[in-house]
């Protein structure tokens, strides 16, 4: 690194100009990456909050396994309890919908259901949990979960955390109740019905709006209300345990598949996370560009200089550790000052975006630009190579 | 010493070959400062090529060293040569050829840190930082130690790329048109620096000119003509019959 930090030092100017050029692609990578991972996280949060091995959705007929059409009927939920090797089964049912401070909730379509919004629930009727109550709140769009509580030595995460006990009250997480200006024994209204809200808990997000726990009782009487067909069906069971899943997700006309996979499984997420993956995933070949192009140029431009040490007794490998050596500290540098950029910027936009700072979002991005950097660098490296120190005599340079 | 002995260099050309250098022997002993002259094409670039081991003739040996501890350059592997460079000869350029970055000081360091071992690097280092000082003085440079190529003259980037080549105590220096691009009364200085140096320091040195208003300052001089050596005259005998 002898001749490659004085060549910093002496052509600052330029390496001055390929490190900002880095930062600012950085700061791009960096900031598209916390909003993908913000944005991500108040689409899937409560569904990564589920607990158990595999989520299990309906296998539908035609097309692919979605949470929005997903209806597990109660014959298909005892077939999986009864399933050998199954040690837990926890029925959730998914709706979206509005609720409201203190009033009656006017009506939504259930999830997936074409029913427009407020045609289903807005009949002001008292549903069987709570009773009607003077309007007080701007309606919230809330995305409702119905599911039991977790007894006994239960998996138990955030989410499941928020299940109310009673049919007349609901578990806000954070965002709901923020949104809802609401705190525990509070009334808040939801499909006409209204419920005391007796916890309020950490972050769960669906599809960017903030999760409203109820028990499955309730939250059958509001999907109904709100469109859904009704009965006993839920929209995705939360499995542990080990069995055969593929027989018995076969026999229940049912599809297993991990968390992270059935992720696909809800549309919203799928598009919003490819087109910003493939935003990243672009910035991240034009890094790799930016940075080869510079440093083929920079190379070339040098070549005579690499000829004459090659003919003093340079080795290739103390050439090519040496013009490695510059890309990385150009790389460090640049990227250091995006990454500053990002958390700073980040910290201030958190407020007002949904941005996520997290290692995920910052130094895994900051690892892949400089790994990629050097591999744009290291294919100047053909230059350092193939250089002929038989150049260097007589050359008029 | 350096030994070119019976050396052959043939290039292609088209279906054919031609010849280069024709079964050339000539010996540079140490403290010596052989000149090899001849016109344009005739071979002598080529012939410092082999002596500096950038290209490996089609016959002969290039030995280097004296007695049973010379080696013959030309049977090396490349990887071997560089290493030969590296530790045994000097080369001067005909352009200065120093890396623009570097301050004339940091031209001779630069010379422990072209490859090698922790330890042999190590040991490079300090051996070229104690003698760096004293070459810039015997080149008359101490001043202009933490100048760039760009703030130096012509002939002071010379004297500085002699420094260079002479830092690392080499067996043989190899120089290509020392004073090509420098006014006659420059060229002279840089001739004589470099008998003077040579002589002092017991380098063989094998010096490629075309100009021979300067060639007082050489031991021998050698004339390649078609790639095959012409005439030897040594200078010392001129001055005598002068």
């Amino acid at each position: 690194m002898f001749v490659a930090w004085r060549d910093l030092r002496f052509a600052r100017g330029r390496f001055l100009l390929i490190g900002a050029v880095v930062a600012l692609i950085t700061l791009l990578v960096g900031f598209l990456a916390g909003l993908t991972g913000g944005l991500a996280s108040q689409n899937v949060s409560a569904v990564l909050g589920l607990p158990g091995d595999r989520l299990v959705l309906q296998d539908p007929a035609s097309g692919s396994p979605s949470f929005g059409t997903s209806e597990i009927d109660a014959k298909a939920v005892q077939d999986w309890r009864d399933a050998p090797g199954v040690s837990s089964v926890l029925p959730v049912g998914i709706a979206q919908g509005r609720a409201q401070l203190g009033g009656t909730g006017s009506g939504s379509e259930s999830v997936g259901s074409a029913s427009p919004a407020g045609s289903a629930g807005s009949a002001g009727a008292s549903g069987s949990a709570g009773s009607s109550a003077t309007s007080s709140g701007s309606p919230v769009g809330v995305a409702l979960f119905g599911f039991p509580a977790q007894s006994g030595s239960g998996e138990r995460t955030d989410l499941t955390r928020l299940a109310p006990a009673k049919d007349d009250e609901v578990g806000l997480s954070a965002g709901a109740a923020k949104d809802l200006g609401a705190s525990v024994g509070d009334r808040i209204s939801v499909a006409g019905s209204v419920y005391r809200v007796s916890k309020v808990g950490g972050e769960a997000w669906y599809s960017h709006t903030p999760v409203v726990a109820m028990t499955p009782a309730s939250w059958q009487t509001a999907s109904e209300r709100m469109g859904g067909s009704g009965g006993d069906a839920v929209t995705v069971l939360a499995v542990s345990g080990s069995p055969d899943w593929d027989a018995v997700a076969s026999s229940t006309k049912t599809v297993a598949q991990p968390t992270l996979t059935s992720l696909g499984a809800l549309e919203t997420f799928k598009s919003e996370i490819g087109s910003l993956g493939l935003m990243i995933a672009m910035l991240f070949g034009i890094s790799a560009l930016v940075v080869g192009a510079f440093f083929t140029v920079w190379t070339m431009q040098r070549a005579g200089d690499i000829a004459v040490l090659k003919a003093l007794g340079a080795t290739t490998g103390s050439l090519v550790r040496d013009a490695l050596g510059q890309a990385l500290v150009v790389l460090v540098l640049g990227i250091g000052v995006g990454l500053a950029l990002v958390v700073g910027l980040g910290t201030l936009a958190g407020g007002a975006l949904p941005f996520l700072l997290s290692p995920l979002t910052t130094a895994l991005p900051a690892v892949i630009m400089a790994a990629l950097g050097l591999a744009g660098a290291a294919f100047a490296l053909r230059s350092v190579t193939s250089a002929d120190p038989l150049t260097a005599l007589g050359s008029h340079r | 010493m350096i030994q070119l002995d019976n050396i052959t260099l043939t290039f292609p050309d088209g279906d054919s070959r031609i010849t280069a250098v024709d079964r050339v022997s000539l010996t540079a002993r140490s403290g010596s400062v052989v000149g090899i002259t001849g016109p344009s094409g005739s071979g002598k670039s080529s012939l410092l090529a082999v002596a500096a081991t950038l290209i490996r003739p089609g016959s002969g040996r290039v030995l280097i060293g004296d007695g049973a501890e010379a080696i013959d350059a030309a049977a090396l592997s490349a990887k071997e040569a560089t290493a030969l460079r590296r530790e045994r000869i000097g080369i001067v350029f005909q352009q200065s050829n120093l890396i623009p970055s570097l301050t004339a000081r940091e031209q001779l360091f630069a010379m422990a840190e072209l490859g090698g071992t922790r330890a042999a690097r190590s040991a490079r280092r300090t051996a070229i930082r104690a003698r760096t000082d004293e070459l810039l003085d015997a080149v008359g440079l101490s001043d202009h130690a933490g100048k760039r190529p760009s703030q130096l003259s012509g002939g002071q980037r010379q004297r500085v790329a002699i420094a260079r080549g002479l830092v690392h105590d080499p067996d043989v220096l190899l120089i290509d048109e020392p004073t090509s691009a420098l006014d006659q009364e420059r060229g002279a200085e840089i001739m004589a620096l470099i008998a003077r140096l040579a002589h002092e320091r017991g380098t063989a040195t094998l010096l490629v000119t075309h100009d021979l208003v300067h060639s007082a300052a050489l031991d021998e001089l050698v004339t390649v003509v078609d790639g095959r050596i012409e005439a030897r005259e040594s200078i010392s005998a001129r001055a005598l019959a002068a």
